[in-house]
């Protein structure tokens, strides 16, 4: 029987041969993952059932990365939990502030994730991974605790959907607003209970960083993973970074797909998703000069060196402009160090921006970057339910860095072109 | 055991920064987090919520954010079950692992804001009293029913793996009162 990629990965993980959309199956993970958030409940539940030894202490890794460094004494208390647990069972892959970052770009930088993998995160926007060819999935802390022990977990088989970009980009279009037309389209309920396959020459000449993006955002349809299939670009990056073996898994021509879309990238240009859902997307000639009060460029979605040197290309030599403020989060540790030595913070820094070491703070209304209400945030984050950045009351519009970076310089939402041309 | 209480109407799409808002994640204390659950959504909700109450919703129900915080917040705020046309995928996991009761139908919709509801978790059935109505949910999966009828899926999972502490999850000031 043809399969999809993604039901080859289950297949395997499984000791099948093949597997059928809506089969229960119990396979085993590659990589697990908590943050400061999810762990600390993980790690109670773990305990309190009385397990001791973690089924392999190398394949969980522990990431801060939602309030830290800690901003109150309830968030230092979560973390110290985590640290506690990770210091007893002596894990290799714990990251702490200032040597890690957001766990969704982390794990595929420091090599944890490998193509053909199934990786189970306790983080709704552990579907990241499946830019580099492998099943990630969001689940809570109980299912992490589960399978800390076991080492597996059930999963229903997703149907696939596929979508299939064609064309040439516009010009200053990324993934981030591919995936923001395709969310539009198909509405945050569009992918529920099912996986979402990309693909299309306009894919396949995505760089990684890119192909994360597209990936990262899947959950906003409601979608258990989203996932490229692996090529060279896939490879150039794992290849010097991997920690693990990996294996290439392809679909099948004939494969059976839940739907099919087709879009003509050339066609599709600027896009912004409007207040209050990431599915009331608009072309961004539409929203157009609709005054902001901040901008932020960071989050997994749109953090990395790639959307960093986008928008500095956007704002080197310009100022933020009056009575708007920009914060820029680079992604990880590393991203930063980077970003530092190709001289972009320093870009960043002179435009006005105030920028900080990696954390998921503003795009969930954490901290260091919250909302006010009725404050306009335009974001390059993934989300804007009411209430997601600060007071429910506050606005935030979701864009690509590049339209994120004109916007700060113009105090309201703008065309990179009209800017890199000023 | 049928569950008794009253419905607590919401509509599409009631993701989880309104369940139980990103600035409450700071602790994942049952109580606490039963103090704001549907803060942002409905601020005097916990303060009214009678214990056994029935939160009911409409399609996509619990979408975004995977943090188990909600379903915590929801039991520990006295809500006996959940009705909704569509449950988002890692709430609807969430729920069963921790014992949260959960109905999917389509006759949500029929149901309004205050209406007495009698449900029964093992068939799927409501009974809408106020109306004089019963609808059918689909019922969970066999799996699905197993980890519930352990307890939850730590306590299922310490079962199978033999381990001492069979605990399961908290319980919800639901249960308690069953007590």
């Amino acid at each position: 029987m043809p399969m999809t990629i993604t039901e080859k990965i289950l297949a395997a993980h499984a000791d099948r041969k093949e597997v059928h959309p809506g089969e229960l199956v119990t396979c085993r993970l590659d990589l697990l993952m908590g943050n400061d958030i999810t762990a600390p409940i993980a790690i109670k539940e773990f305990e309190k059932v009385g397990a001791t030894s973690i089924f392999d202490p190398d394949r969980l890794a522990i990431v801060l990365s939602h309030f830290v460094p800690a901003k109150d004494i309830k968030s230092a208390d979560q973390c110290r939990i985590a640290r506690v647990f990770a210091r007893k069972h002596r894990l290799k892959y714990f990251y702490d502030e200032g040597r890690g970052g957001i766990e969704h770009i982390l794990l595929p930088q420091e090599g944890l994730v490998v193509p053909g993998d199934i990786v189970l995160g306790a983080d709704s926007h552990s579907c990241t991974y499946g830019g580099l060819g492998c099943f990630g999935t969001g689940v809570g802390s109980t299912d992490l605790a589960a399978a800390m022990i076991t080492g597996e977990t059930w999963f229903k088989v997703p149907e696939s959907m596929k979508f299939h970009f064609y064309g040439r980009l516009a010009p200053w279009a990324s993934a981030k607003d591919l995936i923001l037309y395709t969310i539009g389209q198909i509405s945050v309920d569009g992918a529920t209970y099912r996986a979402m396959e990309f693909t299309g020459e306009v894919v396949e000449r995505l760089p990684v960083d890119q192909r994360l993006t597209l990936c990262n955002m899947a959950i906003e349809a409601g979608g258990k993973s989203g996932i490229v299939a692996p090529d060279a670009i896939t490879l150039e990056y794992v290849k010097p970074r991997a920690k693990r073996p990996w294996r290439l898994y392809t679909s099948d021509p004939n494969a059976a797909y839940h739907s099919v879309y087709e879009w003509d990238v050339g066609k599709i240009g600027l896009q912004v998703a409007c207040p209050y859902s990431p599915d009331n997307v608009k072309p961004l000639e539409e929203v157009a000069g609709v005054d902001v009060d901040q901008v932020f460029i960071g989050s997994c979605t749109n953090a990395r060196m790639e959307d960093l040197r986008i928008a500095a290309r956007i704002m080197r030599g310009k100022k933020v402009a009056p009575y708007v403020r920009c914060i820029v989060i680079p992604a990880t540790h590393q991203v930063f160090q980077e970003a530092l030595k190709e001289g972009l913070i320093e870009v960043f820094s002179e435009a006005g921006c105030a920028i900080s070491e990696a954390t998921c703070g503003p795009c969930l209304g954490g901290f260091n970057g919250v909302l006010g209400a009725e404050e306009v945030c335009l974001s390059t984050s993934n989300r804007n339910f009411p209430g997601r950045m600060g007071h429910p009351k506050a606005k935030v519009y979701l864009a690509s860095p590049a339209v994120a970076a004109a916007t700060a310089i113009r105090g309201k939402i703008a065309h990179p072109e009209e800017v890199a041309a000023a | 055991m049928n569950l008794y209480g009253k419905a607590w109407k919401f509509g599409d799409n009631l993701d989880t920064d309104q369940i139980i808002p990103a600035r409450y994640l700071v602790t994942s204390d049952p109580e606490e987090l039963g103090k704001h659950c549907m803060e942002d959504a409905e601020p005097e909700f916990a303060k009214k919520v009678r214990i056994g109450d029935v939160l009911v919703g409409l399609k996509n129900f619990g979408c975004g954010s995977s943090r188990e915080h909600a379903p915590i917040s929801i039991k520990a705020a006295g809500v006996s079950a959940v009705i909704a046309k569509s449950f988002a995928r890692i709430f609807y996991r969430n729920s069963i692992n921790l014992g949260l009761p959960l109905f999917e139908t389509d006759a949500a919709e029929r149901i309004e804001q205050g209406d007495d509801l009698e449900l029964n978790p093992a068939t799927g059935e409501i009974k809408n009293l106020t109306k004089g109505e019963r609808y059918q949910a689909q019922p969970l999966p066999e799996f699905a029913r197993e980890i519930m009828a352990a307890g939850g899926l730590m306590k299922y999972v310490a079962k199978k793996k033999g381990l001492g502490n069979a605990e399961g999850p908290t319980p919800s000031a639901y249960d308690a009162r069953q007590d």
